[in-house]
This record gives structure tokens, sequence and C-alpha cells, in this order.
């Protein structure tokens, strides 16, 4: 069994990565968008550990991925809070009816 | 000796100082009381009774100390005349050193130093003779009847809300304001604090001090009911006219000042080394000017001519310059005492509540002035004297001719009161000096006591002061129609010789014998005899008119003349007092003791008539008393005839006033118009500064105010062109950066567009872009 290479773990993560914009762009339910959000950070964490091969320890990206798996939880439950504040204000969780702060 | 000085100033200071703290305290009056309190004027009373009491005490120390030596007559009265008394056994006083075993019966000395520069000290200095008692017991007397009957006749003032019926407001109504009783008794203690410090005073500064004190006094009083339009301006001509004196009085100071090199009326007795005082440096110890062709060599006071420490050169004054300067003095004597050609102000004065014309404008302010040409006679020179008299002389003949045709009962006493001054300067001005100063005195106590009585009247018919309204009073109020009788019979000389004789006519018989004996010897100066010796009838005229006028006949006015009612003792007792002092404070004439005590005084040399020098002989008091019968006689039977014109004219009426009236209207008009002098001076004066007024005004307006305005137009203009500038160029560059900064943000505006999603194509697409360009920029 050959070495898979790095090249591999970089489309994997560039896809990800793209369908979770593509998601965040396309998406109007908030929870939709917070689920892009879910895909474009584990894109960058396939990233991390890929390249984590590549330093002297061989860790730092996999400590790194899980501090943002972390980060992640964190911000989906704050997010998950705006949501509900969202709705319990609009009745929706459209996110293009939340435009008052438009300039 | 030295002791008895001293015990004297203390009780005098006493006497002098009571009043002024009366005055600190009553002044505050309206912050400690209510404007219904009386304890202010009470105050004020008991400050001046205490000073009475204490200068009467002074004067009995004197005596005691003096064995009453002054009172003692010299030489067998039988058929003689005080004026004959030898004239040796005279005057002991004033340091001559010849009569050593003579009393000493004057006594000066310092209280404080004030300062001291160079050769000039200015002290608070005492002298004390009997001239000063007698003026401290009558100023204090007459105070005290006046302060008491004042609080009667001030008594519409004890309100906080008094109405002044002669204000008239533009609205029709009149003028209502708080009452000032406390105020009134304030200024009058100040007024009594600084006319008993002018007697008292050891040096002329000190006199020109409590002179200008008096005069300020004068003012607050005259000014009393300030809101009242004749009445400011009365006190402001008081206090104008009195200035033109003044500033003689300051040029006579200078000249002494100059000349002496001191102040001090005589050398202090404690002190050993004390320079000899101003009287005695100008006059030798009997009375004599050294005087060497132009010049008068000054004395030592022992007897010796003054000498000049650095080269022993005697010291001597142009005697031209010693006629300066007492004619300098004399000039604030005629401003105080209102005589010729400074008598304008005193008719106005009366402007004042009347218990203020009766003690400062008729008792004893404007008899300062008389006072003071007593004092000061040593230095006068006989062409000073001269001038004197006929300055007396014109004065009394003028005020008595108006005050005939004058029909308000104030006016009458005022011009009378100008009249009698003149009666007292032409007697010091013709060596007449007791007789001067005893006729202050009577005068002092007939005046009051008929000011007072005018007052009564006054209030009795309700603030009414023409005497064409009055008539038939002495029913309704019999007291104020008896003392004024008194004093009418006083001031007019009437008497039965031998019988019994008022003050007036004892005073006056001195003054008219003096003058008929200075007309003996002077026959030139004709006019000094026989104007007042018409005026003595002018006088009896006036007076009685006055007094026919007021209380006999029938009623004029009916309506006031109900209402009319006599006053209650606060107000009659004074009159009561007033009256017996009037009547008897002279008895016995020249054998009587106050012309004995006032005599003690008299300045050397007068006696003798050696003063006298230059062509003008005085009399002697031998020649006075030759002609003294005579005199009187004359004196009396004129004022008879005065007398009986006016019960011809007033009394019985035979005579009808109406009929001479109109035989000499212009006459009349002349003096109703007061020898128009109020219209010459407006002429001469008063028009002429208005005119330079008028230029001055154009002179600021024109040049001053027009360059000021020049130069601010200017200031303006270039403000205007800076504040331009500022808008436009300043104000234009913040602006536009402002604004620009504005539009931008204003442009970015639109990016915010509020979609979440739109904001996430925007982050993606910038992103690739930035990636973009870093591999067209750093492709490896």
């Amino acid at each position: 069994m050959g070495e898979i290479g790095l090249k591999p773990y970089l489309l994997v993560g560039a896809v990800l990565f793209v369908t979770g914009i593509v998601c965040m762009a396309s998406k109007r339910n908030g929870i939709g968008v917070l689920m892009g959000v879910e895909l474009v950070l584990n894109g960058a964490n396939v990233n991390f550990v890929a390249f984590s091969r590549y330093t002297a320890l061989g860790l730092d990206g996999q400590i790194i991925s899980l501090f943002v798996i972390v980060l992640a939880a964190a911000e989906a439950a704050v997010a998950l809070a705006i949501a509900l504040n969202f709705y319990n204000n609009h009745l929706t969780i459209d996110v293009d009816r939340g435009n008052e702060l438009r300039g | 000796m030295e002791s008895i000085g001293h015990e004297l100033g203390i009780w005098l200071a006493v006497a002098w100082l009571l009043p002024l703290l009366g005055f600190f305290i009553e002044i505050f009056g309206g912050y400690w009381g209510t404007r219904l309190s009386k304890t202010a004027a009470h105050m004020a009373v008991v400050c001046i009774a205490t000073g009475f009491v204490c200068s009467s005490i002074a004067f009995v120390r004197w005596g005691a100390v003096t064995d009453w030596a002054a009172l003692e007559l010299h030489a067998p009265v039988s058929a003689t005349h005080f004026y004959e008394e030898p004239n040796a056994a005279k005057h002991s006083g004033h340091g001559s050193s010849e009569a050593a075993t003579a009393i000493k019966k004057s006594f000066s000395g310092q209280y404080y130093q004030l300062a001291l520069f160079g050769d000039l000290e200015i002290a608070i200095d005492y002298y004390i003779d009997s001239l000063t008692l007698v003026m401290f017991m009558m100023v204090t007397l007459v105070a005290t009847c006046i302060h008491i009957f004042a609080l009667g006749y001030m008594s519409d003032e004890l309100t906080d809300d008094h109405i002044d019926h002669e204000v008239h407001l533009a609205n029709g109504s009149h003028m209502h304001r708080p009452g000032r009783y406390y105020r009134f008794f304030s200024y009058m203690s100040l007024f009594c604090f600084s006319m008993l410090g002018l007697v008292l005073a050891g040096n002329i500064f000190m006199v020109f001090v409590f002179w200008e004190l008096v005069g300020i006094c004068s003012y607050l009083l005259i000014g009393f009911y300030t809101e009242r339009h004749s009445a400011s301006t009365a006190a402001n001509k008081a206090f104008i006219v009195n200035r033109v004196g003044d500033f003689g009085f300051i040029i006579g100071l200078m000249i002494i000042w100059t000349w002496c090199g001191t102040f001090q009326f005589y050398e202090y007795d404690s002190v050993s080394q004390s320079r000899p005082g101003l009287f005695q440096m100008v006059r030798t110890a009997d009375g004599q000017l050294d005087r060497e062709g132009d010049v008068v060599y000054l004395q030592d006071g022992q007897g010796h001519r003054l000498v000049n420490a650095h080269n022993q050169q005697p010291i001597g004054i142009e005697y031209m310059l010693l006629v300066a300067a007492g004619i300098g003095i004399f000039a604030g004597c005629v401003g105080k005492s209102a005589q010729f050609p400074l008598q304008t102000w005193l008719p106005d004065a009366m402007e004042g509540p009347t218990p203020v014309s009766a003690l400062v404008h008729s008792a004893t302010m404007v008899a300062a002035g008389v006072y003071l040409a007593g004092r000061f006679f040593p230095i006068f020179t006989p062409e000073v004297l001269l001038t004197i008299a006929y300055v007396g002389c014109i004065t009394l003949f003028v005020a008595a001719t108006i005050a005939i045709v004058a029909t308000d009962i104030k006016r009458v006493l005022a011009y009378s009161t100008i009249s009698q001054l003149g009666y007292m300067m032409l007697a010091i001005g013709v060596a007449g000096w007791v007789a001067g100063l005893f006729h202050l005195i009577t005068h002092a106590f007939f005046k009051s006591l008929m000011f007072l009585c005018s007052g009564s009247v006054i209030i009795g018919c309700h603030h009414e002061q023409e005497m064409t309204r009055m008539g038939g009073l002495w029913r309704k109020m019999p007291v104020t129609a008896f003392t004024m009788l008194v004093g009418v019979i006083a001031i007019s000389g009437l008497a039965i010789p031998g019988v019994i004789a008022f003050s007036g006519y004892h005073s006056k018989d001195a003054i008219m014998a003096t003058s008929l004996a200075f007309f003996g010897l002077n026959s030139s100066h004709f006019l000094l005899y026989f104007v007042p010796l018409i005026t003595a009838g002018i006088t009896a005229f006036y007076m009685f008119r006055l007094w026919f006028y007021t209380f006999l006949g029938e009623p004029r006015d009916q309506e006031l003349h109900e209402h009319v009612h006599e006053q209650s003792w606060v107000m009659t007792g004074p009159l009561v007092v007033l009256a017996v002092f009037a009547a008897f404070c002279a008895v016995g004439g020249e054998h009587g003791y106050l012309f004995r005590l006032l005599a003690d005084s008299e300045p050397a040399g007068i006696a003798a008539g050696t003063i006298g020098v230059s062509g003008i002989a005085l009399p002697t008091h031998k020649q006075v008393g030759a002609v003294h019968m005579t005199a009187g006689a004359y004196a009396l039977v004129v004022a008879c005839l005065g007398t009986l014109m006016a019960y011809a004219f007033y009394g019985i009426k035979i005579l009808n006033p109406e009929d001479v009236k109109r035989q000499f209207a212009g006459v009349y008009r002349f003096l109703v118009q007061k020898w128009q002098f109020d219209k010459l001076y407006d002429v001469m004066f008063v028009k002429p500064a208005h005119i330079i007024a008028g230029w001055c005004v154009a002179i600021d307006r024109g040049i001053i105010d027009a360059f000021l305005h020049r130069t601010v137009k200017t200031g303006v203009d270039v403000s205007n062109w800076d504040r331009r500038f500022d808008e436009v160029v300043i104000d234009g560059l913040v602006n536009s950066i402002g604004n620009v900064t504005f539009a931008f943000g204003r442009s970015l505006r639109v990016l915010q567009t509020g979609l979440l999603r739109q904001y996430v194509m925007f982050i993606a697409i910038g992103v690739v872009g930035l990636f973009l360009l870093l591999f067209v920029f750093f492709p490896k």
C-alpha cells in the first residue's frame, strides 16, 4: 500500500471548504448557514491535520484542529442561541429578513 | 496750673466726643431698631445734655481756679461804666509776662499729635478761655433744647410709610418713603460734635477740619428731605457757596503757615520748649504790630523778636501778606456766616426741617464765622477790620430790607439771621470785640427760640409757612405766641431802660455804642453808624410785622385756623427754657456776668485802642463808654419807631401795606427778588459756567467722541473683513475636508446591505481576489 500523499487531503479540504462557502452563501435558512460554517471549519481542519505530518513533532496541526473543533462547538452553541433569539424576534430564521444593520 | 488746664481739656473733650459716639451708634438705628423706635433720638438728647453738664462742670472748675476773677468788678460801679475800668487790671491771660501776679485764665494744650512733617505739626489741640467755655455752654444748651423740640417736631417721620406731600410723582401721587427719624438725630449729633470741635480747636488746621465738618452736616441736614428738588438744590447751593469762602480760607491758612510756621493759636502750657503760638507771633503783649516799613516782625512770645535759628536775623512778614491772610480767613467767615456777597445760600437753607434751621442756620453754625473772626482778631490788620465792618454793614442792611417783604415765616427769620450776623461782623470790624461776641450769644438764644416758635406754628398749621394764611393764632397757641413775643422784643432791642431790658437790647446797645465811638473818631466812615442805626428800626419793624401777622388780627384762612392747636410739652418746654434765656441771659448789660465773662477773653490792645494804625483810629473802651448812653438812646428811639410803624401797619391797621406796595412797586419788586442777587449770580457765574460747559460738551462730542467713534468704526470694519476671511477661507477649507470625508463614507454605506449571505460572498470573492493578486505580483 503506497503513500496516498498530500494532494488528495488538500483536495478533500478544498472541496469541503468550497462546499461550506457555497452553503453559507446560498442557504437562507440560518441553520443551513451554520452548517456551512461547520463545513468550512472542518475543511480547514483537514488541511491542519494533513500539514501536521511535515512538522518536527508531527502533532501541532492535530492539536490545533482539536482546538478548532472545540471552538466550533462553542461557536455553534452561541450561534444557535442567536438563531433562537432571531426566531423569537422575526418568527423565522430566514437570514435575509435580518437586514436591520443595513447601512 | 497745668493740671487744671488738663482737667478742663478732659471735661470739654467728653462734652465734645459724646455726640460723635452717639452719631456712630445712631446712624445704625435702622439696623438695630425699627423705624418706629425713638431710642436713637433719646440717645442724641442724652449725649448733648451730658455735654451741657460736662461744659458746666468745666466752667465751674475754671471759675474756682481763677477765683471768678473774670466776674469781679475792678472799679466802683456807681455811675461809671464797665468800659471805664482801668485797663491794667485786665488781661492777665495769653502769657503776657508783665502781669506776673495775675491769674492765668486761658489754657492751651494738646490731646494728640496726628503728624509731624518737618516743622509742620498737625495735632488735635485745645484752647480754653472764657469764650470757649461760654460757647460750649451756649451750644450744648441750645442744642439740647432743640433736640428735645425735634423729638416732637420730627415725629411724623416715625413710620415705615412716610408720605412727603411736597414731592409730586409723575403719576400725580405723593412720594412714599420709610421714615428717617433716627437718621435726623444722628446727623444732629454729628453736627454737635463738629461745632464743639470747632469751638474747642487750638489750631487753625483743626478749625479748618471742623469748619468743613459743620459744612457737610449742614449739607446733610438742608437736604434732609432729599427727594424734594428744592431741598437738594438748596443743599448744593449752600455747599458750593461755602466752597467759595473756603477757597479764601485755605489761602489765608497757607500764608500763615508759610510765614509763621505754625498752626497753633497759643503756646502750650505744659511743654516747656513749645514754640510761640500764631497770635503771640503777630502781636506784642499789648496788642501792637511790630511794624517797620512794610515788614511786620514776628514775636517770640517773651517780648522779643523771633529770630531765625540759622542766621540770627529777625523773622518778618510782609504787611500786605498779613492783610491778605486776614482777608482770606475772613472770606471763610463770610461764606459760613452768610455775609454779603455770599449770603444767598442761607435763605434757601430753610428747606431743611425747622429744628435744623434753629440750630444750624441761626444759632450755632452760622455764628461760627463770627466766632472765628473773633478768635482771629489778633491777625486782622486795620484794613481787614475796615473790610469786615463794611461787609457787615452792607449785609445787615440788605438782609433787613429783604426781610420786610418776605412772607414765608421762616424766610423772614432767615433774613433776620443774616442781618444780625452782619451786626456781629460790624461790631468786630469796629473793634467792638466783646460787643460782637456778646450779640452772638444773645442772638443764639433768641433766634433759636424764634425758630422753634415758628416750627411750632408750622406744625400747628400743618406745614403751612406762608404768613399770609395765618393770623389770630395767639388764642390757639398762647405759649408759642408769648415766647415768640419775648424773642421779638429781644431782637428788636426794646426795653424800658433802668427797669427791664431783654438780652438783645444790651448786646445791640453795645454794638451801637462801639460804632458811634468809631464814627466819632473816623467821621468819613459815617455809614458804619447810620446804617446800623436805621436797620435797628427796620429790624423792629419786620419782627413785629411777623408777630402781628402771625398771631394777632383775624384769621385769614378760617379753615386752616380751625385745625390749629398748641403743641405738647415736648415742644413748648424748650420754648419756655429758651425764652427765659433769651430774656435774661444778658441781664445787667455791661455789668452783667455774661458780658464780663466774654470781656475776659478779649485780645490785648482793644481796650486801649492801641491796635489801630494807618489812618483808622479804633475806639478805646473809654471812648465807647462815653457815648454809650447816647447810642443806646438813639437805638431805642429808632427801634420804638419801627415797632410803632409795624403796629400802625399790621396791628391797628391805620395804614394799609397794600397802598405802600402799590406806591413803591419798583422797590417792592426789587426787594422781593432779593436785590436781584440770585439773578446777578445766575448771570455772572451760573450762565457762564453753563456756556463753558456747553463748549466742553461740544469739544467732547465733536472732537474726542468723534475720534473715538472713527477709531471704533475702523476697528469694526477690520473685524468684519477678518470675519469674512475666517468664514470663507478657513471655515471653507475645514468644511470641504469634512464634506469629502462625509461623501466618501456615504458612498460606502451602500456596501452595508445587511444581507448575511452577501457578506459571505464578499468575503469569499475578496479572499479569492487577494490570492489572485498574490499570484500576480509574487509568482514565486
